[in-house]
């Protein structure tokens, strides 16, 4: 009786897909507010223009992995934007969507990525260039929690990949290497916007460790302090994945629109406004464009230097592994 | 003390009690007020106009909007469930009576995660009713009637609680009166039950009402936080916070705080009312 009237009240007040125009539901990684609410006023012009009906696409933020939890027990979402691949293999897990998510897109259904990157003072006073100055004990470094934090993650994996390059492969170096840096960690936050209040508004640590298309926003956010952005040699190729979440789709019949939401991101108009925000894009025209703000690096991916994600998962992640020696007494 | 002249006891005792009333006025202030006062400063930090336009940004007045909804369907609903649990045990003697009173009571001690999750382990899609519900193409959680639903479990006991022990105070004596003379059953509750607990039920209303509007933690659980389409006032200011938008964040609490604060008045005035 209770559900009957609220399902009755919703339909009246039109919240419910009886409506004239199309809908599309995003959901999406926290930090991405900025971009897609660029994004979507622009695709939906090219909607309009393309087939003459209007397009509203609602937008869902919030950490990958509870974002996938919601989409297990109903959350309508239409399309994935994502920044952690395996919270995208969840879905896949339970039949949501296909295994083969990856070929549906090119680059991987990557359409842009990002780096862990560095954020220094006005002026760089600590001249900190690489991974190697971050070890240093005049260097007070600042970046979440790994276990709470997958940008963290992706900090810590991109440390121990410089590490294992600058000590022919040895892991064990590697580790002792990447634990020099986590001394140098005053204050671990539990998620990446915690670490930018820590480094920004407290003014702790010389440097803040963080994906570069998040730098970028800092940097322009307090733009008043002079904040810095440093690329390091070497970092970890971050993949942004994207799927059509078809199971969702098919029910709510935006299986076209979606794939064309997802299609449309590869194009230059959105690839430059990813670029705006400081994303590394796969367009090469509007890479060019953007090389002043990105400087050149060298990425290595997880698959080639750790083995994929179970790999990770297993050698580092997994209880007593090697993130729990880096972590020790803290 | 004992031995202490007695002279010198009411200049000790109104000294004793300048310290208290000083105290608790200055944490009242320190710890409630001031805050309350931050909320707004930092709200109109950039001017009316900065205000005026995140109030009105849509997705701001989409959240203010679907809060005012879920009360509104919320407390009603809650104001009739208080009533016949109320009239149920107070005017009626049935086994399991202490039972009924007890569970009537439970949202009070639960967390309202707790509730959010059992909601979602109810009607979500791996829920018990998910697959029935989605064959039936009703969406519960992540949507309104889920929103509904955990905000109704939330604030079930306040009216109840108001009215029961006026309830159970006043006996039955008078509608079995009302009986002897001929009345019917509307006439009984229209003439003689409702208005001996007006006031208690208005004022389980308003507290009903305060924390539909405020409630955070359970449906944070079942909204999926669409902008603009299950975000609720609470959410949104999360959210706004998240952003990095301080001004925006702190308009929309400064609405919120304006609710509560009518809402808080609105008791007072009914607290004197019933008490005279």
């Amino acid at each position: 009786m209770k559900l009957h009237l609220a399902t009755a009240i919703t339909l009246a007040l039109g919240a419910a897909p009886a409506v004239a125009q199309d809908r599309l539901l995003n959901v999406s990684y926290d930090i991405a507010r900025e971009v897609f609410e660029a994004l979507n006023p622009v695709f939906a012009d090219h909607w309009q223009d393309a087939t003459g009906r209007s397009v509203t696409i609602d937008q869902s933020h919030g950490g990958t992995s509870r974002q996938a939890r919601a989409i297990l027990e109903g959350l309508p979402a239409d399309v994935v934007t994502f920044n952690q691949e395996t919270d995208v293999e969840v879905l896949v897990a339970s039949g949501l969507l296909p295994e083969d998510w990856r070929d549906a897109l090119p680059n991987g259904a990557s359409p842009w990525y990002s780096l862990p990157a560095f954020l220094v003072r006005d002026g760089n006073p600590k001249d900190i260039n690489d991974w190697s100055d971050l070890a240093r004990d005049d260097v007070q470094v600042i970046f979440p929690n790994p276990r709470t934090s997958g940008n963290a993650r992706y900090t810590y994996l991109a440390a121990f990949a410089y590490g294992l390059e600058q000590n022919d492969g040895d892991e064990d170096a590697a580790e002792a290497f990447v634990k020099a840096i986590f001394d140098n960690v005053p204050v671990f936050d539990t998620g990446g916007r915690g670490a930018t209040q820590t480094f920004a508004e407290r003014n702790i640590g010389d440097v803040l460790v963080t994906f570069e298309a998040e730098t970028g926003g800092i940097a322009a956010a307090y733009a008043d302090q002079g904040l810095e952005r440093v690329t390091p040699s070497l970092s970890l190729f971050a993949a942004f994945p994207v799927a059509v979440v078809s199971d969702v789709a098919e029910r709510n019949g935006t299986t076209e629109l979606a794939s064309a939401y997802l299609e449309w991101l590869y194009t230059p108009v959105a690839q430059r406004i990813v670029a705006e925000h400081f994303y590394r894009v796969v367009d090469a025209d509007v890479s060019a464009e953007f090389a002043d703000q990105l400087p050149d690096v060298r990425l290595v991916t997880v698959d080639e230097v750790f083995g994929g994600w179970d790999a990770v998962q297993e050698n580092h992640f997994a209880e007593g592994a090697r993130l729990d020696n880096v972590f020790v007494n803290q | 003390m004992t031995t202490a002249p007695l002279g010198q006891l009411p200049g000790q005792t109104r000294r004793g009690e300048r310290i208290l009333i000083g105290l608790a006025v200055g944490l009242t202030l320190l710890f409630i007020a001031a805050p309350l006062v931050f909320i707004f400063v930092r709200a109109f930090a950039q001017g009316w106009q900065v205000y005026a336009a995140n109030i009105l940004h849509p997705a701001t007045l989409h959240a203010i909007w679907l809060t005012t909804i879920t009360a509104i369907i919320v407390v009603p609903l809650n104001v009739g469930f208080g009533i016949a649990a109320a009239w149920a045990v107070a005017k009626h003697r049935f086994p399991g009576r202490g039972i009924l009173v007890t569970l009537i009571e439970i949202p009070f001690s639960i967390s309202p995660i707790i509730a959010g999750i059992c909601y979602l382990l109810l009607y979500g899609r791996q829920g018990l009713l998910g697959p029935w519900l989605q064959a039936n193409d009703i969406q519960v959680v992540f949507a309104l009637p889920g929103i509904v639903l955990v905000t109704m479990f939330v604030t079930a006991p306040f009216v109840a609680r108001e009215v029961l022990p006026l309830m159970q105070a006043q006996g039955s004596e008078q509608e079995q009166a009302a009986v002897t003379l001929g009345a019917n059953g509307w006439q009984i509750f229209t003439r003689v039950t409702l208005p001996n607990i007006k006031w208690a039920l208005l004022y389980g209303a308003v507290l009903c009402t305060a924390r539909a509007v405020g409630e955070f933690g359970g449906v944070s659980v079942v909204s999926g936080n669409i902008r603009g389409q299950t975000n609720t006032l609470p959410l949104h200011v999360e959210l706004l916070f998240n952003d990095l938008n301080a001004v925006g964040a702190f308009a929309a609490a400064s609405t919120l705080t304006l609710i509560a604060v009518v809402a808080l008045v609105i008791k007072a005035i009914l607290e004197g009312r019933r008490q005279s």
